[in-house]
């Protein structure tokens, strides 16, 4: 494999403490390394920022209900196509980009490794063919158990061991990487077209409250040690008044300490807070609970949290939370996707258009970048877009211009129809912080990857790590005249390598890489009771055969990465 | 000694049965048996063991007869007439598994083709209609587990999806309904007395091509609101009768098929079915599902989606991907005689689309890729018989409901026949050549 030297660029790297020295980074074998040899390819980066590949951690990319919303949303094609060009392939899509264009654009912005946030176990299949046609970016895929029958059966009983057999035995099965929960016990509800809104409504028929079930799941999932923490989307989302629900729900992890050896210190990874960061009694006196939600974070070390930023956009909200999409047809009318998935969970997909003449969408956009400029450490709060719910991925270099300039939030809020209300309802006019890119490379690369469990090959610049290496047109060391510079600059690299693989060069596709499908193998204790209990589910229940529930086989994961974990000792 | 096969996907219909058994023979050359299939399933296995099959692809010669010839001048023909064809049509990819049909999408990319499959003549309308409006549904183990309400519109499962109710929509005992038929009412509508509607509990017998005015008066039913005595050939009161059973389930689900969306109003109906699912779902919950014929038409859709963004009738000609019913349609495009090359695979338009379509199919240079003697290979210049996907080679499909299931090979090719994957890869490569392209 080539080597390559990326020399004179102002490196920012968190791993290393690293905060814009001008420094080489050498690249041989798939590795940064120390040095390299004198026939190594030199990239100049003088005038340039570097960083490590950014890590997405929370984005629907991949799977049954992202295709969904392809097939029925022809209009988010409209003035979105792009013609077969050298190395890639056709696109299609602005909120719901085509699986080959979803990898050239993660790609261009500097992203090398991209988490698929919710994968329906019975469908893994579907999300590791679209995954293998995403090229370029590693990825991941968080199965969803908030509100799976065997979770919620071995949980009422607190058998906290089944419920970590089962998620080892579904994490080898569907080539999962994390334990994923979506609205806990609500979705079952949905069955039913009820909800549960609350951390203390049961759930029905199975008699266990959504509290239960994050509080054996944060059990189960450091029982087992996995990678990444449990990964929370809870109840109540999208509500004014929510806050407080996301509040007891943050309560249920006190207590608890991460045990993994991947270095993560979390044990409940909150997602898309600015969706559960709701106050007020109707959309009328809607306001934001960004302090009341992020000073509990604050204060509380064994939580991150991602964003999950409103980019005023037309786009496609998916969701496993069922009953909330629902209720979402109920109140903006765009067409109403649904499917209930046998005991395992369900999705929802609708329409949305973020208006900025909007109040409510407005004083959403505000909570989005409150949340990250009221958090102390970056360290711990990642940047996303909940893509495609709040807004398309495409528009980080926004969100990141957003936060990185006072300049550019006023000038949005000027813009607003009802600047008032958003001044009102927010404290986004008060807040002076800037945040550096030092600390955006803590939100977008080492934070997430440490999260994630990945720090010791994501995330950072280290000798010894994955080269991913991304080089933004960005001179650190002049003032930015103008805003929409910084989202320019971060729009299109100058160079992306991916593990050691030069594949953006000028912002154009130039390698398509070798991407790696990520999974966890977690090793338990033979459990016969859970084997019992599985063969007994695919005989009565399933409307398939245990035999053919297995995602295997080079066509649906042709380059795995599998993270071992060993819990037969526990 | 035979051997047993296990959980073996039948390649028929969209319901996609996983529970077969099939046995072969010691060599694993000879499908002996199968188990647990419907008449046409078994049927689809024992058809690959027939000994008048094709086993080599066949030039169309001008005299009428077929000449054999090799694979290699096969693809040699095929990557030709693509690679010379200004706007050349691909169509079918119903009957074969998703790897091949992905392949057919880089060849259609290269070749700048129409890609088409076979919603065109079937839940195309479908399709409109959920873009107009949305889909609430479900998978098929939800109905089992807890439907209490099963309505067949348009559809005639007793003999085009044999097992599907006892598999999933009206015998079997699931979680929530361990009395199996005993927990389910069973409302069919149909114009005609079926073997499905004579095994329900309400008959509605509309009157021909009047679904859509029966959909909207069960609409108002639902709402309480006035109707005229007889609407669609059915009384007011036998309206209210339905109406009141469904709003009373506690889980309900509409099946429908081909009798709704290819008769009058076509994606008209679907509308007025979908909008009756979501007016369900204020009372109770319900789902609605289409009865996807073949058992990878809903794999072909999903392909085109996430490749391309469109899940049917899409136009690469102008380099990047265009969708327009009507326009970008096959049919639509063959009676225009815009079309100057025809590939089909995995279906049969020769026996489906109109003569006038048809005539044009038969002048132009034309590939047809299918294991069986069909009437499109017989009006195509060439034949290219391949391995049974389902039988001799596995692959990934997806059931009517979305959800993938790998297929599963149970014997050997006769020798030296390709796979639709294999061909497809060769015609690829070669066209890559021809066209120079990366």
């Amino acid at each position: 494999m080539s080597e390559y030297l990326i020399k004179n660029g102002h490196v920012f790297d968190p791993v290393q403490g690293i905060k814009g020295d001008k420094k080489d980074i050498a690249i041989k074998d798939g590795k940064i390394v120390d040095k390299v040899g004198s026939g190594a390819k030199v990239i100049d980066a003088s005038g340039k920022t570097v960083m490590a590949g950014a890590v997405e951690i929370h984005a629907h990319i991949a799977g049954p209900k992202v295709n969904l919303g392809r097939i029925y949303r022809p209009e988010d094609k409209l003035f979105s196509c792009t013609p077969t060009k050298g190395l890639e392939r056709m696109g299609a899509g602005a909120s719901i980009p085509t699986t080959f264009k979803t990898g050239y654009e993660y790609a261009k912005m500097g992203y090398t490794t991209a988490m698929e946030a919710a994968m329906p176990p019975l469908f893994s299949r579907h999300v590791h063919e679209e995954i293998r046609d995403t090229p370029i970016i590693d990825e991941g895929a968080f199965p969803v158990f908030g509100n799976n029958w065997f979770v919620l059966e071995y949980l009422k009983n607190q058998e906290i061991e089944n419920a970590a057999a089962y998620i080892a035995w579904l994490l080898r099965v569907t080539k999962g990487y994390a334990v994923k929960v979506v609205n806990p016990g609500g979705t079952e509800a949905w069955a039913w077209g009820l909800n549960c809104l609350s951390v203390n409504d049961p759930v029905p028929y199975f008699d266990i409250t959504p509290a239960e079930i994050v509080k054996g799941l944060i059990e189960a999932n450091e029982y087992l040690g996995l990678p990444h923490s449990v990964h929370i989307h809870p109840n109540n989302l999208g509500n004014p008044g929510c806050y407080e629900t996301t509040l007891d729900t943050m309560k249920l992890a006190e207590g608890y300490k991460a045990k993994n050896k991947f270095g993560r210190e979390q044990v409940l990874h909150l997602t898309h807070t600015q969706f559960h960061s709701y106050k007020g009694t109707s959309w009328a006196d809607f306001e934001s609970g960004a302090k009341e939600v992020t000073d509990y974070i604050n204060k509380n070390k064994n939580l991150t949290i991602d964003t999950g930023n409103v980019t005023l956009d037309e786009t496609t909200t998916m969701t496993a939370d069922g009953p909330f999409e629902h209720h979402l047809t109920g109140l903006n009318h765009l067409k109403w996707a649904n499917v209930d998935v046998e005991l395992e969970t369900a999705a929802g997909v609708v329409p949305y258009i973020y208006s900025p003449n909007i109040s409510v969408c407005a004083i959403q956009w505000a909570i989005g970048l409150e949340i990250p400029l009221m958090m102390k450490d970056p360290m711990r709060c990642y940047i996303t877009t909940d893509h495609p719910n709040a807004g398309p991925f495409t528009r980080y270099p926004r969100v990141f211009k957003w936060l990185m300039s006072k300049k550019a939030r006023d000038a949005q809020v000027n813009a607003f129809k009802h600047k008032d209300k958003v001044l009102s309802q927010t404290s986004i006019g008060e807040l002076d912080r800037e945040i550096s890119l030092y600390e955006l490379a803590q939100m977008t690369r080492a934070g997430p990857a440490k999260s994630l469990g990945l720090s010791a090959i994501c995330g950072g610049l280290k000798p010894g790590m994955d080269a991913d290496v991304a080089v933004y047109n960005f001179n650190p060391d002049k003032p930015v005249a103008n805003p929409d510079d910084i989202e320019t600059a971060f729009s299109r690299c100058a160079a992306v390598f991916k593990s050691g693989v030069q594949v953006v060069s000028n912002g154009e596709i130039v390698a398509t890489g070798h991407k790696r499908t990520l999974w966890v193998n977690a090793k338990v204790k033979e459990n016969e009771q859970v084997a019992r209990d599985i063969t007994e589910k695919f005989v009565k229940y399933y409307s398939m055969t245990q035999a053919n529930y297995e995602a295997l086989g080079h066509h649906f994961v042709p380059n795995p990465y599998a993270l071992e974990v060993d819990a037969t000792q526990v | 000694m035979t051997k047993k096969i296990t959980d073996v996907i039948c390649p028929f219909c969209g319901t996609l049965c996983d529970d077969i058994e099939v046995v072969v023979s010691d060599d694993g050359k000879k499908l002996l048996e199968v188990y647990n299939a419907c008449v046409i399933g078994t049927e689809k296995f024992l058809h690959s063991q027939s000994a008048d099959r094709v086993t080599r692809p066949r030039l169309h010669q001008e005299d009428g007869s077929w000449k054999e010839v090799s694979y290699d001048e096969a693809v040699e023909y095929t990557a030709q007439m693509l690679a010379k064809a200004k706007k050349p049509l691909m169509y079918g990819w119903s009957s074969t598994n998703c790897e091949a049909q992905s392949v057919g999408n880089e060849i259609a990319e290269i070749s700048r083709a129409c890609c088409d499959n076979t919603a065109a003549v079937c839940h195309g309308t479908t399709l409109i209609a959920v873009q107009d409006i949305g889909l609430p549904s479900c998978t098929l183990g939800e109905i089992k587990n807890r439907a209490d309400r099963v309505i067949f519109w348009g559809c005639n499962p007793t003999h085009a999806h044999p097992r599907h109710m006892s598999r999933y929509s009206i015998f079997p005992r699931g979680f929530f309904t361990g009395k199996g038929q005993m927990s389910r009412q069973l409302v069919v509508v149909d114009p005609r007395v079926t073997d499905t509607a004579r095994m329900a509990d309400i008959h509605l017998q509309v009157e021909q091509g009047r679904d859509y005015e029966l959909l909207d008066a069960l609409r108002v039913a639902l709402k309480g609101e006035w109707l005229p005595e007889v609407v669609a050939g059915v009384t007011a009161e036998k309206i209210r009768e339905v109406a009141d059973i469904l709003k009373s389930g506690r889980f309900g689900i509409i099946f429908f098929g081909m009798g709704v969306t290819q008769s009058l109003s076509k994606n008209h109906n679907i509308d007025g079915a979908i909008a009756l699912t979501k007016d369900l779902n204020e009372y109770t919950k319900y789902s609605i599902m289409p009865m996807r014929g073949h058992y990878n038409v809903t794999g072909s859709g999903e392909v085109f989606a996430w490749q391309f963004g469109f899940p049917y009738a899409v136009d690469l000609s102008r380099g990047f991907a265009r969708y327009n019913p009507g326009d970008t349609s096959s049919i639509d495009l063959l009676n225009r005689g815009e079309i100057d090359a025809m590939f089909t695979i995995g279906s049969d338009p020769g026996a489906h689309f109109p003569i006038s379509a048809v005539k044009h199919i038969a002048a132009v240079p034309s590939v047809c890729i299918d294991p069986h003697l069909t009437p499109t290979s017989g009006v195509s210049k060439l034949h290219v018989p391949v391995a049974f996907n389902g039988v001799e080679t596995g692959g990934n499909c997806y059931r009517m409901d979305n959800v993938p299931i790998d297929c599963r090979k149970v014997v050997e090719p006769p020798e030296g026949m390709l796979t639709d994957e294999q061909f497809l890869i060769k015609v690829r490569d070669r066209l890559r050549q021809l066209k120079g392209a990366a």
